[in-house]
């Protein structure tokens, strides 16, 4: 099977739904001509023309809004905000707007537009361009959010955005961006809200995300060969609707749960998930559910400081031995 | 320095342009009249039902404005997109939507247009052409560009309307809405409904630059001010500005210069201001009473015949009302609709 890189994925995937519909219409910083500033949407303009494909003025509430009222009349928008930290520029549209309209309007505004954006840590930009702010947009009722860790499931997990009639944060992780994997030929489609069981074990679950997929694997690996301890490492992939039953039957099956998040400590989504499972599987876990984080601080800047604050596949793999050894 | 201050309030003063007032033909000022009765009568019982506590939660009351979204509105056709911010009840009558179904909404009902989980500030109707209703202050702004770009990426001639008021005109994403409109030539017009007052302060003390039809200059969008309480002046302007969009020459600014009677919302007693200001433009500048004037001078009804019209006006809001008050209220399991979970 071919490979490519998750960047690559990004453009065949906007690229797959805009040759299929011509109702999906890409707009924002630097997407068109420049192709993106991480390079994720080279070619697009090329390909589909600058009434489709289109560089917006740095303006996230305007870029927000509009795709939303384009969206209001059936278009179906995916706009890119090109570092999630921007969130906080325009979350009117995010927290107000868009995953109200079709509540509050008895089901006849939809909201059927994807905000793509550059998500999590890794390249020393610092505290206003690193962070994970998956949990910000996991708290608002009316949003779905997405995380891909790999090309093809960039792909799928686009395509089924773009498809759905609600609003959908996807965010793609920076330090993923020149990451390679293995995707088919052909059309891709998958669907939000399932998890995937990335290596399966029997000793303990482990939950991650985005740029926490690999290292968990990683860590999984390591902890099979140093110390015996098999554990099953699941991509959560889609928080909201979040794939309770796959986490559910892994934790049934192992009996031990961690959670590795990029996101800072508190109200971070493994707290969520770590309150599913003390609800509905209490009586299935042998010990505390453990969260693996960010701590609670602005993301510095300094290698040494941004690599020492981000859960590494060593922080995983002490965590969880000392957990089940002790 | 003195200088320096002088200019710029020169500058400030200069007149813009001022579209000529158009007459109305008879049908013309007995419909607008009508209209902007229904909302005014429509508003006074919403108010009405607010104090008998019946009417929960916000109500921000259009009484004065009428002629804006009146007049307005005769300048659209079908397929244009209107939106707007909270003080929304008269645009959706203006665009068609049924007194009953907007004040049982108002009273919480099943067959209000959000089947009671928009309520006042929160409604729409597709098929009318009306996209809300939007509670933040400006949010409705981008968005109204958006249904502007939605038009002109589907190569139609529709223009999109997006009201908003002298607070809102100094909140940021008016701006950014400003820019991309003119930079991509979208057909939105920007109504700014100056009724004077951003919620209790007055727009000479909440604003550097009063004269907000000038706001779209340095984005090159021509903008003009109004009488918005002539709704023959509305119309005028309106027309205007729909030609503009429509030949595909970017967006356009009216300045309404209107004034609301009432306070800004129902828990605002509107101490800012004196009595007589508010007597001053309701005896001398009402927009219904000098359109009721024109139909009597002009002989276009008799005063039977406007008795007649204020009479089924008054029958179609009382039914409105005796609607929302009886129409049961929503049932639980509608919490959970029209939403992922």
């Amino acid at each position: 099977m071919p490979e490519i890189t998750y960047r690559d994925a990004v453009i065949r995937g906007i690229a797959q739904e805009m040759a299929r519909d011509n109702d999906v219409v890409f707009l924002g910083e630097d997407v068109a001509k420049a192709g993106g500033v991480f390079k994720a949407t080279v070619g697009l303009y090329e390909q589909f023309g600058p009434l489709r494909v289109r560089d917006t003025p740095i303006s996230e509430q305007a870029i927000l809004g509009a795709a939303m009222g384009a969206a209001m009349t059936g278009l179906k928008p995916i706009a890119e905000i090109m570092f999630s930290d921007f969130f906080a520029v325009c979350f009117d549209y995010i927290a107000n707007e868009f995953p109200k309209s079709r509540y509050m309007s008895n089901g006849q505004t939809k909201c059927p537009l994807v905000v793509r954006t550059g998500n999590g840590a890794g390249s020393r930009f610092g505290a206003q361009h690193s962070q994970s702010v998956e949990n910000w947009c996991m708290m608002i009722p009316g949003l779905k959010v997405v995380a891909p860790s790999s090309p093809v499931d960039v792909i799928g997990l686009l395509a089924a955005a773009v498809r759905d009639p609600d609003p959908v944060i996807f965010l793609e992780h920076k330090s993923l961006y020149a990451t390679k994997g293995e995707v088919p030929d052909g059309e891709i489609v998958d669907r939000l809200g399932t998890a995937k069981i990335v290596r399966p074990g029997r000793d303990a679950t482990i939950l991650a995300l985005a740029l926490m997929v690999p290292r968990a694997v990683e860590a999984a690996e390591r902890l099979k060969a140093e110390h015996g301890i098999d554990c099953e490492v699941i991509d959560v992939r889609s928080l909201v609707p979040l794939d309770t039953q796959t986490i559910l039957a892994s934790v049934a099956k192992t009996h031990r749960l961690f959670t590795v998040e990029e996101n800072p400590r508190l109200c971070g989504w493994g707290a969520e998930i770590v309150s599913i499972v003390a609800d509905e599987a209490f009586y299935d876990l042998d010990g505390p559910p453990v969260r693996i984080t960010t701590p609670h601080i602005p993301l510095p800047a300094a290698d040494i400081l941004e690599d020492m604050v981000l859960p590494t596949a060593e922080r995983i793999v002490e965590t969880v031995r000392r957990s089940l050894q002790s | 320095m003195p200088a320096a201050t002088a200019t710029a309030s020169a500058a400030t003063d200069a007149p813009g342009p001022v579209t000529p007032i158009v007459e109305f033909s008879k049908d013309q000022d007995l419909s607008a009249y009508k209209t902007m009765l229904t909302i005014r009568r429509f508003e006074e019982k919403a108010g009405q039902l607010y104090g008998m506590g019946l009417i929960g939660g916000f109500c921000h009351l259009y009484i004065g404005q009428e002629a804006v979204v009146v007049g307005m509105q005769m300048a659209l056709k079908d397929g244009d997109q209107v939106i707007t911010g909270y003080r929304d009840h008269g645009h959706m009558i203006a665009c068609g939507m049924e007194a009953k179904g907007v004040m049982a909404e108002l009273t919480g009902r099943t067959h209000g247009y959000s089947k009671g989980k928009g309520g006042s500030m929160h409604m729409f109707s597709k098929e009318k052409g009306f996209f809300g209703g939007h509670g933040i202050v400006g949010a409705q702004v981008p968005l109204g560009t958006g249904l502007a770009f939605a038009n002109r990426y589907r190569g139609n001639d529709n223009v999109s309307v997006a009201y908003f008021g002298d607070g809102a005109a100094n909140q940021g994403q008016v701006y950014e809405s400003f820019n991309m409109a003119e930079l991509w030539k979208l057909p939105v017009i920007y109504v700014i409904e100056n009724n004077r007052y951003a919620m209790g302060t007055s727009s000479t003390r909440s604003s550097a630059e009063t004269n907000l039809s000038r706001r779209g200059v340095s984005f090159k969008i021509p903008g003009e001010q109004v009488d918005g309480m002539d709704v023959r002046a509305v119309k005028a302007a309106g027309d205007k500005a729909v030609a503009w969009c429509r030949a595909g020459k970017g967006p356009y600014i009216l300045e309404m210069l209107t004034y609301r009677y009432r306070g800004h919302s129902m828990s605002d007693p509107a101490k800012y201001r004196t009595r007589e200001e508010v007597d001053k433009v309701r005896t001398t500048h009402d927009p219904i009473d000098m359109v009721r004037h024109r139909i009597v001078e002009k002989k276009f009804a008799s005063e039977d015949e406007l008795k007649k019209i204020d009479g089924s006006v008054r029958d179609y809001i009382n039914d409105a009302a005796e609607f929302a008050t009886h129409d049961p209220e929503p049932d639980v399991s509608e919490l959970y609709t029209d939403i992922y979970r």
